[in-house]
């Protein structure tokens, strides 16, 4: 079996990071299974922790009164799950609810933000890859706001 | 490319000829007794028009026209030339490629279905009397548009096979030619079944005539006429110098596809966007311009269809609509697209310009924009040095 | 010349038939795909006459009286008696073509166009994504690489609809995703707890990091609005494709579809004759131009 830093090491987020950053990123993870329907947070929640999902499917929703829960985006396997540990006030921006059966690596937000204030250069790395995943969801949400798809006029 | 009209090798064409007033009425006559129906210009609603006539008295005699952007008007010559003017707002086109056609006319049969009768009328048969060189270029210009495609337009072959084309050269230019510059004219050099010069030195009225086909050849041997002496061909030369030395405008082509292909976003667009009314006037008198639109009609009871095809203009807020909104919403972006398709992309589609430098879009323009304006700006916009940079001027200061 | 920019050409079609007067069909099938689409199946009135058009290709749909519009074809190219089109209601005529029943005559003219480029993409892999309706001009290639599966590599499909109830041919997607020989991906942009969707949720551009392919050897075919097309073309170069390994396949105005009446001008393209399907690299500065 795998230790957790190597399965770091090889995702596309995490390589080409110091061997000794991915062994104190790795420390601050521990493996965590959400059955199908769970609730992983919030809106609102803390921010105090993210995930790298390695299995499985974690639906994004925000809840309103008209329109019910929807859906606005689903990450699985590969894929990072919460960025708002690394900006203040650190609070949830939607909720997370686990599609089917996922296993994912949580990681203390917490615990890292304080290593990267004691290492600006850690903390400058990890903020240059959060940075490519927020750029990623803006860019698909702002196509997803122009509705492509839906018929106008 | 037309088959039935022979080009007669250069040194089978009878040397040229001189027609007086009589040999003109003769000529028409000739056309006459062969079925065509004679088109030219001639006076109507304070406009030099092409319609159908009958014979020289009804060309605009002693007429010309002042031209300028947005301008155009009939002034009285000191003479009686019978082609002392320019273009109109009429082109060829209005004949070879007309406003209106019916494609065809369909009817209801029984178990929900409909049968197609294709029209079957005779094509008309014209004689289109006066056609400047510029105008030659057009019509050359529609040619590769309507005939050299994959699909060749049926109602454009028809009339064009048929068209009897007797050219006139340019005495004099107007006020908003450039075909000089388009490398159309002043004189005509093809296309044409016979070419006349009128010439009215030392008090004489006459023209000197060229033939261009064997079917111009045929023609002319039932038309009285004399051998041009030496002086005809001078004074025939001398008038057309004349027209090339007057043009109105002048466009520098050089480059001009790249040119307009790397402008796309120029601020002069925004520029002539203020001005333009999108009203489609140049497209409409533009000679070179096909577009169209297709309609299909049906009676109240739904028991008979037609399949029309009218003139189109890209000016038109809906020309470009697709589902949902329209491609080219703003006047900035259908100006955009008639010049730089008039100008460029013309050349990649047909291999030849668009454009022939009559004129005729800068004089009916409502407000007078002017193409060889509007790429001179653009032109002249790179030529500029930049100017330098707010940081760079305080640099200088320091 | 634009003929450089021009996607595939097929073999010139019909001889002698008069290219604005349409030819007569009939529908044979009416089926309703979502709530405003509806896919008819028509075949000549002469049940005796063949069609045949490439992947990619479009004809003009006709009613009588009313109008004529362009569809794309979304039948299997291989089958020459049964042509299909997938038509949203959104004018008078696509509506009126939405609301036709069995055994009605339409008019057709085509079949127009450039085609998916099925031969360049022989010996490779095979990127299909498809946004919204999308999916229809597309389906041609599915069928023409499936019929012929030993040509091709990997087979990816990836499929952003709307909403969970705006998906194109589920039965058929359900089929195909039953097979092993092709990955099918499908996404929607939005969904309500109601829609009781297991899928993934997102545009369809989250789906290519995880379609299968080798960017050096493969082809990708792109249909949909022209923003996420924009958007897919971007996210595949990330993934190493080159601009002359993707098509895809252009909209605009058309009236004669014969590439006279000059409608469907983009910059020096007609894309009733250059197009619908352009190779990216040949297009990609026109693409940045706002209002072309």
């Amino acid at each position: 079996m795998q230790t957790l830093e190597a399965v770091l090491a090889e995702h596309a987020f995490f390589r080409d990071l110091p061997h000794d950053d991915l062994q104190l990123i790795a420390g601050c993870g521990s493996n965590v299974r959400f059955p199908g329907g769970a609730r992983l947070f919030h809106e609102g929640d803390p921010a105090d922790r993210f995930f790298l999902i390695r299995h499985g499917k974690v639906a994004l929703e925000i809840g309103s009164p008209e329109r019910g829960r929807v859906v606005i985006q689903t990450l699985g396997a590969g894929d990072l799950l919460g960025w708002s540990w690394l900006v203040p006030p650190y609070r949830m921006s939607c909720d997370a609810r686990a599609v089917e059966l996922t296993r994912a690596t949580a990681f203390d937000g917490a615990c890292i933000r304080r290593k990267c204030e004691a290492d600006p250069r850690l903390g400058y790395e990890l903020l240059k890859r959060f940075a490519q995943v927020i750029g990623q969801r803006l860019r698909a949400t702002r196509l997803q706001l122009l509705d492509v798809y839906g018929t106008r006029g | 490319m037309l088959g039935e009209v022979t080009k007669m090798a250069e040194c089978e064409l009878p040397a040229p000829s001189v027609l007086t007033a009589d040999g003109l009425e003769a000529l028409f006559a000739a056309l006459r007794r062969r079925d065509y129906r004679l088109v030219g210009p001639t006076v109507r609603d304070g406009a030099i028009v092409y319609d159908e006539i009958r014979s020289p008295a009804d060309l605009p005699a002693g007429w010309t026209d002042e031209q300028d952007g947005g301008t155009y008007r009939l002034k009285p010559r000191a003479d009686r030339a019978l082609f002392g003017y320019a273009v109109g707002p009429h082109s060829w086109k209005k004949f070879l490629f007309p406003p209106a056609t019916r494609l065809w006319q369909a009817h209801r049969t029984g178990n929900g279905g409909f049968e197609i009768s294709e029209d079957r009328e005779e094509p008309p048969k014209f004689a289109f009397i006066g056609v400047r060189s510029c105008e030659l270029h057009a019509i050359a210009v529609q040619d590769r548009v309507f005939l050299e495609g994959k699909h060749v337009d049926p109602t454009y072959k028809a009339r064009r096979e048929r068209a009897f084309i007797v050219a006139v050269n340019c005495g004099q230019a107007g006020g908003t030619c450039f075909c000089v510059s388009m490398k159309a004219g002043p004189k005509a050099t093809f296309g044409f079944d016979l070419a006349l010069t009128e010439t009215l030195e030392g008090g004489r009225h006459q023209f000197v005539a060229e033939v261009g086909t064997e079917r111009g050849a045929e023609v002319l041997i039932e038309v009285p006429r004399g051998e041009a002496a030496s002086e005809d061909l001078v004074a025939a030369e001398q008038a057309v110098a004349r027209a090339a030395s007057q043009m109105g405008r002048t466009m520098d082509t050089a480059g001009i596809k790249d040119l307009l292909y790397r402008n796309y976003d120029h601020p002069r667009w925004d520029d002539v966007a203020k001005r333009c009314l999108t009203c489609a006037n140049c497209t409409m008198v533009c000679p070179t311009c096909f577009c169209s639109t297709v309609e299909d009609t049906s009676d109240l009871k739904s028991e008979h269809a037609e399949r029309w095809r009218k003139w189109d203009s890209c000016f038109t807020m809906d020309f470009s609509y697709i589902h949902g909104g329209n491609v080219r919403s703003t006047p900035r972006a259908r100006y955009r697209q008639w010049m730089t398709h008039k100008l460029a992309t013309w050349i990649d589609q047909f291999g030849t310009s668009g454009c022939v430098g009559c004129g005729r879009c800068i004089t009916w323009c409502p407000v007078g924009i002017d193409i060889t304006e509007e790429v001179r700006a653009i032109r002249e916009s790179e030529q500029r040095p930049p100017a330098p940079s707010a940081r760079e001027a305080k640099d200088a200061d320091a | 010349m634009s003929t450089e920019l021009a996607g595939d050409r097929p073999a010139a079609g019909p001889p002698g038939v008069e290219p604005m007067a349409p030819r007569r069909f009939r529908v044979r099938r009416v089926t309703r795909e979502i709530h405003d689409t509806v896919t008819l199946d028509i075949e000549p009135s002469d049940q005796a006459e063949e069609f045949s058009f490439a992947a990619g290709q479009f004809n003009m749909l006709y009613l009588f009286g009313l109008g004529e519009v362009p569809i794309s074809i979304s039948s299997d190219p291989a089958h020459l008696r049964v042509l299909a089109h997938t038509v949203r209601a959104v004018g008078p005529v696509t509506n009126a073509l939405c609301r036709l029943k069995r055994g009605q005559v339409l008019g057709v003219r085509g079949p127009f166009g450039s085609c998916w480029p099925v031969r360049e993409a022989v010996g490779g892999d095979v990127v299909i994504v498809a946004g919204g309706i999308g999916l229809a001009p597309l389906r041609p290639v599915l069928y023409h690489l499936l019929g012929h599966r030993d040509q091709y590599g990997r087979i990816a499909l990836l499929y952003g609809a709307r909403t969970p109830n705006d998906r194109l041919y589920e039965r058929e997607l359900s089929r195909w995703r039953g097979r092993f020989d092709v990955q099918i991906e499908a996404t929607v942009d939005t969904a309500v707890a109601g829609d009781e969707w297991r899928g993934h949720v997102g545009v369809v551009t989250t789906l290519i990091p995880r379609a299968e392919f080798d960017p050096a050897e493969t082809i990708a075919v792109i249909c949909g609005p022209e923003v996420m097309m924009r958007f897919t073309i971007e996210d595949l170069q990330k993934r190493g494709l080159t601009s002359d390994r993707i098509y895809l396949s252009m909209e605009r105005n058309m009236k004669c579809a014969i590439g006279l009446c000059g409608h469907c001008q983009f910059g020096p393209t007609f894309v009733c004759k250059d197009g619908p399907v352009f190779r990216y690299d040949r297009i990609a500065p026109l693409l940045k131009v706002r209002e072309l």
